[in-house]
């Protein structure tokens, strides 16, 4: 866990269990943070560009099958491989472990895409903040969050931008940021409340309690990269458990 | 130094060493222009990149590295044709290595540029290439690329150095002989070599360092850029052996190239005297070792991972084995092994032909490896999303092309200003080399004991 212990260690619980796989999040994060739009051809060929994605995992043969979702993000490792092989330390975790990309320091030469092995960071494969963007979409632009060139490598920030007003605001009232001071878009838009935000390392924050549930488990945890993004496991509602 | 200091006469000898650089034919110039053709158009694709972004490569997510990083370790493997081998050889005191050493310095030297170049063009920002320098700006110490940039740095100085200093008294026999505007040229960079035997003395001593420095500088260079893979936790490339099977690779694929440039070299500037069917039998061997020990190390890597079975890597083993990559690696197989050592094995077939057929299939056979080894651990990430495949795209093949071409364009402009033959080399050979072998080979032989048991250098010898 991150050295500071007086930071809050910002950290994220889905609960799979009630995840509709209705796409809010996707949305909501696309237009919170300035997500360039792709055609239908470019994302069929990997170049979409979504710092959540909900997968599909299907189980079970036909007749029997079962398709379950699972919203993928970036998982705020705490031992990130991403950020060791970064040349430039372009990309970093910062002191309440957030995971973040300084887009004018990346060279783009995507070593960090390749370290990860949750393939949870984006390559701007054109340059997108020009000649793609649509025009009427403009006026939309978040202003909190700029835009990305060509040729450099984007993900999801927990909703940083968010996280600066908080701490403003806290600064304001004169008291330090508490787990409750803000969410990130995907997380404020969940329409099942699925996905919980908060300081992991406050022991009375939702959070808190949600990881330490016996359905709470990490994406690819044997890999040691000590992720804050807690995933809680679906339960069974077939007929199997008369569920 | 038992040359005679400076000859009163003109230096008529090795005219045919000299001959490249005195006179040019159309010949060179209709190659130059169609090398030149190649590359122009491969810069021109660059700019496309440049304007658009690399999304007119085949790139995608997951498969984020292609044509340019496989350009990038192959040529950096070439790389160890030279410098290394040359090392080794004047270190061994092969006297066979005389007239190749010049050429596989060279090859090192200038191919170093493009398998720097091929970061570059792998890189979405190229202009902030300088980010990546240590202390001074943002390089990452944990970085492997780091290690790459810290490391292919030392190389590159390293080995121009040894490049240049052998060949400053061959500047200087040009310098004597040349005329016109070029002389300037020669007199500069020949830093006043007069031959006196204080300066042998001193690039003896020279050689000597550089050749015992760069070889450790040389086996870094590519343990390193085996480490970018193997420092990531993908399937079949977290390897513990990457380090010494990308050495041997390289030192493989830059034996070839060596092999191709001499036949070249020996066959347009009529050097048949001087680069014998006896140095490519050596080389032959020396490829034929290197075949055994590519298959060595592919066979232990691919055993490891197929017993131990572990699903992830063997998702990456089966589509390079049986799967989209598979015509890619059977044809690997072909080219890094059953060719060469069919033709390697069998003294008759080691002739000048036969080891240029089996090193041009070496190459082929190492650039075909270096993209096994990348592509399909990409396509299957350790999370069943994203799944892809790749296709280059004319640009990233242009550029490939544009790159080969513009080195052998590069090589040909060398042989121009530089005898290709290290002519004082070989002159010492002929001078001196002789004696000095039948002095090493006594050196070798048993003593000559005397029946009391005294050497004749009167040391008393026990048997044991």
């Amino acid at each position: 866990m991150s050295a500071d212990k007086t930071q809050p260690l910002w950290g994220m619980v889905i609960d799979l269990d009630r995840c509709t796989g209705c796409q809010a999040c996707v949305v909501a994060c696309k237009q919170e943070n300035n997500v360039p739009f792709s055609s239908r051809e470019e994302a069929a060929y990997g170049r979409e560009i979504s710092w959540i994605r909900v997968m599909a995992v299907t189980e079970g043969e036909f007749p029997k099958v079962k398709i379950r979702y699972m919203p993928l993000l970036c998982q705020q490792c705490d031992a990130p491989p991403c950020t060791r092989v970064c040349p430039t330390r372009a990309t970093y975790k910062n002191p309440q472990g957030i995971v973040g990309q300084i887009y004018p320091r990346c060279i783009g030469c995507r070593y960090c895409a390749n370290a990860c092995p949750y393939q949870v960071k984006y390559f701007n494969w054109y340059n997108w903040s020009h000649f793609r963007w649509p025009a009427e979409m403009r006026e939309s632009l978040n202003p909190d969050v700029s835009l990305r060139p060509k040729g450099v490598i984007e993900k999801c920030t927990f909703c940083h931008h968010r996280l600066q007003h908080a701490r403003e605001q806290a600064a304001i009232e004169g008291r330090p940021v508490e787990s409750t001071d803000f969410v990130p878009a995907c997380v404020s838009s969940c329409p099942a409340r699925a996905m919980v935000f908060g300081d992991l390392r406050d022991p009375e924050s939702t959070v808190h309690k949600l990881a330490a549930s016996p359905r709470a488990f990490r994406m690819l945890e044997d890999l040691g990269t000590e992720p804050k993004v807690v995933y809680l496991k679906e339960g069974e509602w077939n007929a199997t458990t008369g569920g | 130094m038992r040359r005679p200091a400076a000859d009163a006469s003109p230096d008529t000898g090795d005219a045919i060493l000299f001959r490249p650089i005195v006179t040019t034919g159309p010949s060179f110039y209709l190659g130059a222009t169609a090398l030149l053709a190649v590359a122009l158009w491969g810069l021109y694709a660059y700019t496309r990149q440049l304007r658009y972004g690399l999304g007119v490569t085949g790139l995608n997510r997951p498969v984020y590295w292609g044509f340019y990083i496989t350009n990038f370790v192959f040529f950096v493997g070439i790389s160890h044709a030279g410098t290394l081998i040359s090392a080794i050889l004047r270190l061994s005191k092969a006297e066979w290595r005389r007239p190749i050493t010049r050429m596989a310095e060279t090859i090192t030297v200038l191919v170093l540029f493009f398998g720097l170049g091929s970061i570059l063009m792998d890189l979405g920002r190229p202009e902030r290439f300088y980010f990546v320098i240590p202390f001074f700006w943002y390089g990452h110490l944990t970085s492997p690329l780091i290690w790459d940039v810290l490391s292919i740095g030392t190389y590159l100085t390293a080995s121009t150095i040894y490049l240049y200093v052998p060949l400053i008294p061959d500047l200087a026999l040009v310098r004597d002989r040349i005329t016109g505007w070029r002389k300037g040229f020669y007199r500069v960079l020949s830093l006043g070599w007069t031959g006196s035997p204080k300066q042998h003395r001193a690039l003896e001593i020279a050689i000597g360092i550089l050749a015992v420095l760069v070889i450790p500088i040389a086996v870094s260079v590519h343990t390193v850029v085996s480490w970018v893979f193997a420092m990531t936790i993908q399937p079949m490339w977290h390897s513990t052996i990457f380090g010494p099977y990308f050495v041997v690779g390289a030192i493989f694929s830059g034996i070839a190239a060596l092999i191709i440039a001499m036949a070249i070299v020996r066959r347009v500037y009529h050097l048949e005297a001087y680069i014998k069917p006896v140095h490519f039998n050596y080389l032959g061997t020396l490829l034929l070792v290197m075949t055994l020990l590519w298959l060595y190390f592919t066979f232990a890597e691919y055993l490891t991972t197929y017993y131990g079975h572990e699903p992830k890597e063997m998702a990456v083993f089966w589509a390079k084995v049986n799967g989209p990559y598979r015509t890619v690696f059977w044809a690997m197989v072909l080219c890094d092994f059953i060719v060469p050592f069919v033709i390697l094995a069998n003294r008759k077939t080691r002739t000048v032909t036969g080891t240029v057929i089996a090193s041009i299939s070496v190459s082929i056979g190492m650039w075909l490896e270096r993209f096994t080894i990348i592509i399909p651990t990409l396509i299957n990430p350790r999370l069943d999303w994203p799944r892809g495949l790749y296709h280059p795209s004319w640009v990233e093949v242009s550029i490939t092309a544009g790159f080969f071409a513009a080195f052998a364009l590069l090589y040909m402009v060398f042989t121009k200003f530089f005898p290709m033959v290290s002519i004082w080399e070989v002159r010492e050979g002929r001078e001196r080399g002789i004696q000095d072998v039948q002095e090493r080979l006594r050196g070798y032989l048993p003593d000559e004991v005397p029946a009391g048991g005294v050497s004749p250098a009167g040391e008393i010898h026990v048997i044991r």
